[in-house]
């Protein structure tokens, strides 16, 4: 499902090309669990941008489906993004002023979706992570926990086929970061394709396959 | 996404960050207000000097004596000479010309009134019969000087100053005395108030010869004139200076100012002044553009992990230069809106405290005022939307 050849992404910082990433070669197939894992700055959030097209790489091809993505535009990216790849994030990354339920119906929002039938899916959405009592509330009155379970919510809303998780227990304690792994392995379990950037070794182990990365390389891919 | 949600989303936006959504939406409200009031005020002043031009007759053309020159002096004056004197006799030629319907000669002077143990100085105009269609002037009681009664010592009261001799009310029929001569009350002038800085409430009328007698001269103030029709006006303006040259042995010494020429010259001054202040006002609406450019600017960079979130779930360039570009749109139009209603409302007051002044804001003013607030908001909108849909989505997310 995902193809990435000679991937390259390179930053400046100042006089000196540091490469984020140096012609990495990856393949991962739908359905697959995978964590990355590596020290800082070795190029694991750089890749995870790039597989949810986020970032382009500077050179090197990379292919989601059988299609050829580097070379579509901003907006026909922008299309593929919202419609096959959910981003969680440690930050949880809600709308403020919007409510849980708004913040769940956003990518419909984006993609067009008629309201009548956003309504229904957000109740479904509400109901599968267990957030009906909270639907009304801002992000400012919700746990962690809860932030986290209606960011995974927006991000499945449009049943995506692979869901990018960067840190995602970061800002939770032991407990509720397992209850949200549950969730995220759940959805792993249904179908989907998972990918998870985290330094937690623990947390690393849970998955299926294991991809160790230090200087923009992958040194370690372990099935 | 559609342009609904679009606008339900950006809608939002205003309706949470309310303290500067209102800052926004007042700064732009005043310029509006400025522009509306400011119109209304020299748009009311237009119309209050061409309803006092209007209140003085119509068709009118005023001839008075000497010769107005725009540079130098008096050119008789050089010469040792003075300008001849209008008479009675220039004003019956002029009222002979083809192109006017009537005329009134007017002498004007003070003298002293008294009847019934009062006494006081009064304005008198010396006048003839014509004088009360000319000057749009209407009686309260009684009749005017009668038509060919050049004779008869008749006199006319104004509204106050029947009131003040006579305040039973039965001022007609009456005797009073002016000066050293007796006259018999014929009429009373309704109560008129002001106009062109006159007021006929507080003046006697008797007729021209009576006065000249009481004033002791031969010549004339004035000789009213009133034309046929607005298109002789013109043509009786030549005819009567070239009539009274004839009779001043070919001496141009007279001028014949008409009201079209004072009141057009008045109505193009004031609706300069009155564009004047509204070009104005109208930079206070590009000042308040300038703001809504900066509160936006501003709002891009709070709101710049939301951006990138937007980016995130699936949102495009376009996608979030509309939600920006939307979301001025509506501060730019609740400004304009609001800015519309306060400056009705500022007109309002100008008219309860100047009942005197038409001070309501012509239609031009109020659309030029909420379309200049319009446009400069969304070319304010126009940066910073440009700037949130370029954001890189990768560095948007990692700032907090």
């Amino acid at each position: 499902m995902i193809h990435l050849a000679e991937i390259t992404r390179k930053f400046q910082m100042g006089d000196q090309a540091v490469y984020a990433l140096d012609k990495v070669d990856l393949n991962i197939a739908a359905g697959e669990y995978v964590s990355i894992m590596g020290p800082s700055g070795s190029g694991k959030s750089t890749l995870l941008n790039i597989i949810g097209l986020l970032d382009r790489p500077d050179s090197g091809c990379y292919e989601l489906d059988g299609k050829n993505v580097t070379e579509l535009s901003e907006t026909e990216q922008a299309r593929v993004r919202r419609k096959k790849i959910g981003f969680v994030f440690q930050a949880f990354h809600l709308v403020p002023r919007l409510t849980a339920a708004e913040n769940i119906e956003l990518p419909l929002i984006l993609n067009g979706t008629p309201p009548v039938e956003r309504q229904t899916l957000v109740a479904e959405a509400l109901q599968a992570f267990d957030l009906q009592s909270r639907a009304q509330h801002r992000p400012a009155e919700l746990s962690g926990g809860q932030r986290q379970r209606v960011a995974i919510a927006r991000a499945t809303i449009l049943q995506p086929s692979a869901i990018l998780a960067d840190e995602p227990t970061g800002n939770l304690d032991h407990v509720i970061g397992a209850e949200v792994m549950m969730l995220l392995e759940n959805l792993h379990h249904a179908g989907t394709t998972l990918i998870m950037v985290t330094h937690d070794r623990e947390l690393g182990a849970r998955a299926r396959r294991h991809i160790g990365m230090r200087d923009g390389k992958i040194v370690t891919d372990v099935s | 996404m559609t342009l609904q949600d679009a606008m339900l989303l950006s809608l939002r936006s205003v309706a949470s960050y309310r303290v500067r959504s209102l800052l926004i939406i007042l700064a732009m409200a005043f310029g509006v207000a400025a522009v509306v009031v400011l119109t209304a005020l020299g748009d009311g002043a237009r119309r209050y000097v061409a309803n006092q031009f209007s209140s003085i007759g119509t068709n009118l053309i005023i001839v008075l004596p000497g010769r107005a020159e725009t540079t130098g002096a008096f050119p008789g004056a050089v010469m040792g000479q003075t300008p001849r004197d209008l008479t009675l006799k220039d004003a019956q030629l002029v009222g002979r010309l083809a192109q006017v319907k009537r005329y009134a000669p007017l002498n004007i002077g003070v003298a002293e009134l008294s009847a019934a143990n009062r006494l006081r100085e009064v304005t008198v105009l010396g006048s003839s019969a014509d004088l009360i269609p000319i000057r749009h002037m209407t009686l309260a009681q009684g009749s005017f000087l009668a038509h060919g009664s050049g004779h008869s010592a008749q006199i006319v009261l104004g509204a106050k100053m029947a009131s003040d001799f006579f305040p039973e009310g039965k001022a007609i029929g009456q005797r009073i005395r002016l000066g050293e001569m007796r006259f018999l009350v014929s009429g009373v002038l309704a109560a008129q108030g002001e106009s062109m800085g006159f007021n006929t409430d507080e003046i006697v009328i008797i007729p021209i010869d009576y006065a000249q007698t009481l004033f002791n001269t031969s010549s004339l103030f004035r000789i009213l004139v009133e034309a046929k029709s607005r298109r002789d006006i013109p043509s009786a303006k030549l005819a009567i200076l070239d009539t009274l040259k004839q009779s001043h042995d070919g001496e141009e010494d007279i001028t014949v100012i008409t009201q079209d020429a004072v009141l057009a010259t008045f109505d193009r001054i004031l609706r300069a002044l009155t564009l004047a202040v509204a070009g104005i006002a109208a930079i206070s609406l590009t000042v308040a553009g300038i703001l809504v450019m900066n509160v936006m600017l501003v709002a891009v960079n709070q709101r710049t992990a939301e951006i990138g979130l937007l980016k995130a779930i699936g949102a495009d360039a376009a996608d979030i230069r509309r939600l920006f570009f939307i979301e001025a749109l509506w501060l730019s139009m609740a400004g304009a809106i609001f800015g519309f209603l306060l400056g009705q409302f500022g007109s309002l007051l100008l008219r309860l405290a100047y009942p005197q002044l038409p001070a309501w804001a012509p239609v031009w003013a109020s659309l030029a005022g909420i379309l200049v607030a319009l446009v400069t908001g969304i070319l304010a909108s126009l940066l910073p939307a440009n700037r949130a849909a370029k954001l890189d989505a990768v560095k948007a997310l990692s700032r907090k």
